[in-house]
């Protein structure tokens, strides 16, 4: 190997470790606050390259149906629950979250899909789009049972994986699509070419982070699912409600998967299956990083996007195996330092 | 007859019969049903019962197909031969994974099966050997004397005789010494300090589920001979770990349900769905999806426990006999020899001094008491005592060995059994069973001669000095009822009673006569008398000062992790101290 192609590929792998990260931060958001290991986060991916493809195409997206469907069977759950309850509190903005803002959404999306509106406004079209899903998913799937254990919420979070993917395919099609790039700008840096797009993704990238640091930092709201993060009843007792917690983290983890998916679909076809490995790829981060730190679980995403770069210059074929086989030395590593007896609480 | 057992009757005779009535197609899937029902089987005890998740059970699969595989067709070996080389080789890998993933927390062991269940599904399409994605087909049917083991209709006795014996061979295994301690796994810490070695114990049922499943891939090989990377993906592994939740994770019947109603589901829905909706979507995959979910969220335990409500049994599977031979006892110390010696024991959770420097003895033959009020480190001393907590600095000493450096199993081991304040027991388990948890390192069998059904004669003698125990503790009446079902009193003696059948020389109970009434305390009073003039020593944490005072020998008294007191209870009782610890500064 030269050093050019070294550069090139530690270029490929910092680009898609970059995006590895953001879902890294999610499945750890998540699962810090609501126990729930996100199978589907891919989905969310898959659903915002193949959204923001259909808009290039000047065609209204399936999000867009999807979206208004789902929301309106998410109604009808809340009307049910309030008719048991006799309680009419909270259907005001149930109705606005599940029917205005979606119904609209579907409008704005039929009005502008044929007019080509520029770049940005379909990025943040294809946002707006998918991000309602990831609320939508929490309070249909996960709120019900909030306090199973891990393990059944684990079985939940793969059955909506099936769910999603299952919709994806009906709503997109079983056809794959490549995005053009953004920009075709280049840039020398030294003896290297970096493309504007790499560029573009790693700033991207950089600044949601920072954007969610500051998040989790200064708002209430930020440090309201931290304190959740690091206890439930705690949170609770001090009066955090733990499903409005819930909803903003999904809604949250939604945002950042759509959002690499949109970074990713210049990259590389994306097709309605495609997001459960790139998600993966987020978990292999995620355990590099003990499950507990943010920093670390980045930092271990940008790990698997280089070895994944080099992996699929020696070996192609088996390049996933290669990047899998990543966790089995990290597991071994975490093993023989944990020296207590773990205690499993849930039945 | 039972319901239960006509039940299980009626659905021998029509599965014995099937080949007579079946048609080829519903042969075919029955046989399906069969293969998952292994992988299911594993999956019950690995997940519903020990509580842990693998989404590597289909690639286990895949290693037992790809095994018998490639030994009978490259290397031209008797599948009879494949069958071994394909379990040694699924027992090596699920070892060494095992090994890696099973001392983490659970979600480890689901990630680090996921991944290894993807990458064995790459490996098994990219290894020249192995066919690539085309996979490895002209496997040879199953010679069997002569003749062969080839159609359907042959291989539906084959695969079920299987699944019957893996069947029996898993309630064998549960109601046995092992099968206890692997029902004991999740409470962790109790089960360490009952001997229960939880780290290898839990590596021995992954193992054991991996087997399962590498017979299937055997059985799957041969029957459809052809093996290709497909059915060994993460995908089927995902589909397996529904058929248990479905069916009913701590249920061993509900892995041939679940495997049952998912197959049959699943081929269903793709026949009507896309005559429904006309197109060729997955709209198999929604529904099901939507189904699980539905499930998980109104009846989480599955389909198995409500049958089970429909067909109750008669009577539980752990019956202690009548007599029995004694189990050997260990050797009581002469009576006023020191035992246990804490010597300037220390600890500290971060900056909280739980202990500080406490030293005292318990003589053989004594009841000491532990006192001081809430928060005084009295459960931290016990959780010292006993190796669940690392001592911070200090020594304790036992019969003169030092065990603050053993593990708990070690110190149990040695004579010391205890109970906890707040209760840890299986409350599905039986209290005859959960009793019979405490006498765990008085037997010696191991898996393989549980589920063989050669450890009768040992179970017979621990399930009668558990019931002895549980009658001497005053439970004679409740020895077949579940332990949840019981006041949380009673509870208290069901641990006590699986302490003693520990055989212990040193017997630590924490807060024992919480939740007794008058009569139960008087009565349990009296036992710890009895044991006491048996020459056993006890080391007690309670707070009815009535109870403690006319019981023991002598007092240690505990406040702010300090000793500030010891000595019989009529000088402890007036001590200024000890008074003010009690009740607040001395007027």
């Amino acid at each position: 190997m030269t050093f050019d192609i070294a550069l090139l590929l530690i270029q490929d792998g910092l680009t898609n470790g970059a995006i590895y990260a953001l879902l890294a931060l999610a499945i750890l958001l998540v699962f810090a606050v609501t126990r729930v290991l996100y199978v589907p986060q891919g989905e969310f991916v898959a659903f915002g390259a193949l959204t923001l493809a259909t808009l290039q195409q000047a065609k209204v997206p399936g999000t867009a149906y999807l979206v208004a469907g789902i929301g309106a069977v998410t109604m009808a759950l809340e009307l049910i629950a309030a008719l048991r309850a006799r309680r009419t509190q909270g259907l005001a903005t149930s109705a606005m979250l599940y029917v205005v803002i979606p119904t609209a959404l579907l409008g704005i999306a039929v009005w502008l899909a044929p007019l080509q509106p520029p770049l940005l406004v379909q990025v943040l079209l294809t946002l707006a789009l998918v991000v309602p899903l990831g609320p939508m998913t929490y309070r249909l799937a996960v709120q019900p049972i909030a306090n199973a254990s891990v393990l059944v919420l684990l079985f939940v979070a793969v059955a909506v994986h099936y769910v999603l993917m299952g919709l994806g395919l009906v709503f997109f099609g079983a056809e794959g699509w490549r995005t053009p790039s953004f920009t075709s700008f280049k840039v020398e840096l030294g003896p290297m070419t970096a493309s504007g797009q790499s560029l573009l993704v790693l700033a991207a990238s950089a600044v949601l982070i920072v954007l969610l640091w500051q998040f989790f930092g200064r708002t209430l709201w930020g440090k309201a699912l931290r304190a959740t993060a690091m206890n439930r009843t705690g949170a609770r007792l001090v009066g955090i409600p733990t499903e409005a917690s819930g909803r903003l983290a999904f809604t949250l983890a939604a945002l950042l998967g759509g959002f690499s998916g949109v970074l990713i679909a210049p990259f590389t076809t994306i097709y309605y299956d495609s997001g459960f490995l790139i998600a993966l790829k987020g978990f292999v981060g995620t355990v590099i990083g003990g499950m507990t730190s943010y920093p670390l679980a980045a930092l271990g995403a940008v790990l698997v996007g280089l070895l994944e770069a080099f992996a699929s210059f020696y070996a192609s074929a088996l390049k996933e195996v290669i990047v899998f086989s990543l966790l089995i030395p990290v597991l071994l590593w975490r093993s023989l330092m944990s020296r207590h007896v773990e205690e499993e609480h849930d039945e | 007859m039972t319901p239960a057992r006509i039940a299980v009757a009626v659905w021998l005779a029509l599965l014995a019969a099937g080949p007579l009535y079946l048609p080829e197609f519903y042969i075919t899937l029955v046989n399906y049903i069969g293969l998952y029902s292994l992988v299911t089987l594993g999956l019950v005890l690995l997940t519903g019962i020990a509580g842990l998740t693998s989404f590597g059970q289909a690639a286990f699969v895949g290693v037992g197909a790809y095994a018998t595989a490639v030994a009978s067709v490259q290397f031209e070996l008797s599948p009879w031969i494949g069958l071994p080389i394909g379990l040694a080789i699924t027992a090596a890998v699920a070892l060494i994974l095992g090994w890696l993933t099973l001392r983490l927390s659970g979600h480890y062991l689901a990630l680090g099966t996921i991944a290894w269940g993807i990458s064995l599904g790459y490996l098994f399409g990219n290894v020249e050997g192995l066919g690539g994605y085309n996979g490895i087909s002209n496997i040879p049917p199953l010679p069997l004397f002569g003749a062969k083991i080839q159609t359907a209709r042959e291989f539906y006795y084959l695969i079920w005789g299987a699944v019957l014996l893996a069947l029996l061979s898993l309630v064998n295994l549960l109601n046995s010494r092992p099968g206890r301690a692997i029902r004991a796994l999740r409470n962790a810490s109790m089960a360490e300090s009952f001997g229960i070695d939880t780290a290898r114990l839990k590596v021995v049922v992954f193992v054991y589920a991996a087997l399962l499943a590498g017979l299937a891939g055997w059985l799957h090989a041969h029957y459809l001979r052809f093996v290709n990377p497909g059915p060994f993906g993460v995908g089927y592994s995902i589909e397996y770990l529904f058929m248990v939740v479905v069916g009913g994770a701590a249920h061993v019947w509900g892995a041939v349900i679940g495997a049952g109603l998912i197959t049959g589901l699943k081929t269903w829905l793709q026949d009507i769905l896309p005559k429904l909706f006309g197109s060729s979507g997955q709209f198999e995959v929604i529904v099901f999806g939507v189904l699980i979910i539905l499930l998980l969220q109104h009846a989480g335990g599955g389909i198995m426990p409500r049958l089970a409500r429909l067909f109750p049994p008669k009577r539980a599977a752990a019956i202690a006999p009548d007599s029995a031979v004694d189990l050997p006892r260990r050797a009581t110390p002469a009576r006023g020899e020191t035992i246990l010696e804490v010597e300037h024991a220390y600890k500290a959770f971060g900056g909280l001094v739980a202990v500080n420097d406490v030293s005292f003895a318990v003589k053989a033959g004594e009841i000491m008491g532990l006192i001081g009020p809430n928060g005084a480190g009295k459960s931290t001393m016990f959780n010292l005592i006993t190796g669940m907590l690392p001592l911070g600095g200090g020594e304790v000493r036992f019969r003169g060995e030092r065990i603050d450096r053993l593990r708990s199993r070690a110190i149990v081991r040695r004579g010391i059994a205890r109970t906890f304040q707040h209760v840890q027991l299986r409350p599905t388990m039986t209290v005859l069973e959960n009793a019979a948890v405490g006498a765990t390192l008085r037997g010696f069998k191991g898996v393989v001669p549980a589920t063989l059904r050669l450890d009768r004669r040992e179970e017979g003698t621990v399930l009668f000095e558990a019931a002895r125990q549980l009658r001497r503790a005053g439970l004679g009446e409740h020895l077949y009822e579940a332990a949840g079902s019981l006041a949380l009193g009673q509870q208290r003696l069901v641990e006590i009673a699986r302490a003693l059948a520990a055989d212990p020389v040193l017997l630590l109970l924490d807060e024992p006569a919480a939740g007794l009434r008058y009569q139960e305390k008087q009565a349990l009073a009296a036992l710890l008398r009895s044991l006491r003039d048996e020459g056993m020593s006890i080391l007690l944490v309670e707070h009815d000062m009535d109870f403690v005072m006319d019981l023991v020998d002598r007092l240690v008294v505990m406040d702010f992790g300090e000793r500030i007191a010891e000595g019989v209870p009529e000088s402890v009782q007036a001590d200024p101290r000890v008074i003010e610890a009690y009740l607040g500064a001395a007027a």
